[in-house]
């Protein structure tokens, strides 16, 4: 299994698409570590440097509705993982991008909108970290002295995924 | 109670139900092309995998980058090209014989009514025309579905959207869809399979009913979806008539998919498009709409005219009735991507290239290269197109480039002006 949590990355807006997560034009690189250099390229959001420090040290994503819509493209996970992120706390999901997520054994967590909302309010924090804890299906998010948890939910599959380290381990031992 | 036809072709080939809400079903179509494949034949290599479950059932295409335009490109297309014949996969389709994915495949008759497919591409839910349960999946899905012929969904419900009324002049499946995704909204679907009914539906053909399905995604939809009738006997007829005495027992066994009258649907949408109007996107989402008409004016450096979407015969026909002794503006480039060889060959005999030619149009082969900012028509920062392609996203067809969704109608008349038109005044 993965490991899950540490500082955060917020991006603020709802519909981030797998053409910012990684532009078309970088899907021509045969392996994942080739990806790296080009994470949300083309993710035009007030504050944020796809090359800044903030990326570099994320490695959670705090979002909003509809992230990783578009494109099947699993590059948008790869690109996400070889560059340390591998999970996403959103408020919602596209379905193939979440699907994806779980297949490569990372976690994709979805949270009411306050919830969303309340994690949102750690953004002006530079050290706001969140932490998962999968099985007790808790997460918490602190900065600047501060601390809160909120329970959330996952398909009894999906967590079995992400406990196989992904969806080709376990069909393969399955079918 | 009844079942829709979503909830039909997941009983008809569920092979396991790990957890409850994960179905994991048999596949009869595994698609493959060129950019999402060829990492999970690596994967399969390097666990020691390497083979497929049915080389039979899967179809294979080079289409993204087509001729190759560089040496990454290049690899790409020999990775799968390698491993087709290494799998003696029959179904493979190279240089000269490619077309873009969703239209060379069902031209080929691969698809049929309840069966289920995948592919690693969002536009899979196309195949959905058909009466199929057709989903677009990342590359572990498909590396998983190429060995063993089987992928998990959670079972999605089906939204069923109405369509009333008779579409007036210079309106088509496209501006149809675009205004289902205005409303729905660009997640409105997410989860959900979207059957789409009603006479306009049926009217349709099937051409015109993929262009429908096509952009099921755009509003985050697992599969499009249409009931198999007497137009999808018609177009499958060369390659299933062996299977049937007459067309009319064909056209009785596809009932069996269709929706019953009492399944039972998340929601319910009613849409008369009597009065609707030729519709473009203007933001970065492809629920921004409005009309030709409020956009009208609105200046384009290329038109592109193509795609899973719009690049089939009878979308070549319409813009090409309007082009016919027209010249496109000086102030314009126009790019037409004829979307297979069969469809290239046909418009040619028609003499739609012809025109096309002498309007002032690029012709070029059989590719998704623009659509996606690949190649064959990608734009410079700060460009604006208009293409009857399916995403407008920020940088789709380009870095900084900016993108229009229109018809083809729509695409011909901004090619006339050079920019945003309304497409009647140039209708025959």
């Amino acid at each position: 299994m993965k490991t899950f949590g540490g500082p955060v990355l917020f991006l603020d807006r709802d519909d981030i698409n797998t053409d910012e997560i990684i532009p078309a034009r970088y899907l021509t690189e045969i392996t994942k570590q080739d990806l790296k250099p080009y994470i949300l390229e083309d993710l035009k959001l007030a504050g944020f440097d796809p090359k800044g420090d903030t990326t570099k040290q994320a490695r959670v994503i705090v979002t909003r509705a509809n992230f990783g819509c578009g494109s099947s493209r699993e590059h948008a996970p790869w690109v996400l993982e070889v560059n340390g992120i591998t999970v996403v706390v959103a408020e919602s999901f596209a379905r193939i991008f979440r699907q994806n997520m779980f297949n490569c054994g990372m976690a994709a967590i979805e949270l009411p909108k306050p919830v969303i909302d309340t994690l949102f309010s750690f953004q002006g924090c530079a050290d706001a970290t969140v932490s998962l804890d999968l099985a007790g299906q808790t997460l918490t998010i602190r900065g600047s002295g501060r601390e809160e948890s909120f329970s959330f939910e996952i398909a009894p599959f999906d967590k079995a995924l992400v406990l196989a380290g992904g969806w080709v381990d376990y069909a393969d031992t399955k079918y | 109670m009844g079942k829709t036809t979503a909830e039909k072709i997941f009983a008809g080939h569920l092979v396991d139900e790990p957890f409850p809400g994960a179905k994991v079903l048999r596949l009869d179509v595994v698609m493959c092309h060129e950019i999402t494949t060829p990492i999970a034949i690596a994967d399969l290599v390097a666990r020691g995998k390497d083979r497929v479950f049915d080389p039979k059932k899967i179809k294979a295409v080079i289409d993204h980058v087509t001729p190759s335009k560089d040496s990454k490109t290049a690899t790409q297309a020999k990775i799968l090209r390698d491993w087709a014949r290494r799998q003696s996969i029959p179904d493979f389709f190279d240089v000269g014989a490619n077309g873009v994915c969703h239209a060379l495949f069902p031209e080929k008759g691969f698809i049929r009514p309840g069966y289920t497919i995948i592919m690693g591409d969002s536009h899979t839910c196309t195949h959905g025309a058909f009466g199929a349960f057709a989903a677009g999946v990342g590359t572990t899905d498909l590396e998983v579905g190429i060995l063993k012929g089987v992928c998990a969904f959670r079972e999605p419900k089906t939204i069923r959207i109405n369509l009333n009324g008779a579409l007036p002049k210079g309106v088509y499946a496209k501006d149809v869809i675009l205004h289902v995704i205005s409303r729905l909204g660009v997640n409105g679907a997410t989860d959900r399979v979207m059957e789409f009914r009603g006479p306009v539906v049926d009217a349709m053909t099937m051409e015109s009913r993929m262009t429908l399905t096509n952009m099921a995604i755009e509003a985050g939809g697992t599969s499009g979806i249409c009931m198999p009738d007497r137009v999808t006997v018609e177009y499958l007829w060369p390659f299933i008539q062996g299977e049937f005495p007459s067309k009319e027992a064909a056209v009785d066994e596809y009932r069996k998919w269709w929706s019953d009258e009492d399944a039972v649907y998340d929601k319910v949408f009613d849409f008369d498009v009597s009065e609707l109007e030729p519709l473009v996107t203007f933001g970065y989402k492809p629920d921004q709409v409005k009309t030709v008409t409020e956009m009208a004016g609105t200046p384009v450096d290329q038109v592109y005219l193509g795609s899973c979407t719009n690049g089939r015969l009878e979308d070549l026909r319409v813009a090409a009735g309007m082009l016919k002794g027209r010249k496109i503006a000086p102030t314009v480039r126009a790019i037409l991507s004829p979307a297979t060889p069969k469809i290239f060959q046909d418009a040619l005999k028609e003499g739609l290239i012809e025109i096309f030619m002498e309007a002032g149009f690029c012709v070029t082969n059989p590719t998704c290269g623009a659509c996606l900012g690949m190649s064959t028509g990608v734009l410079a920062e700060g460009e604006v197109c208009a293409a009857t392609t399916n995403r407008n996203f920020q940088g789709r067809m380009g870095k900084g480039g900016m993108v229009h969704l229109l018809s083809p109608a729509s695409s011909a008349a901004a090619a006339i002006e050079g920019k945003i038109a309304d497409p009647r005044k140039y209708l025959p």
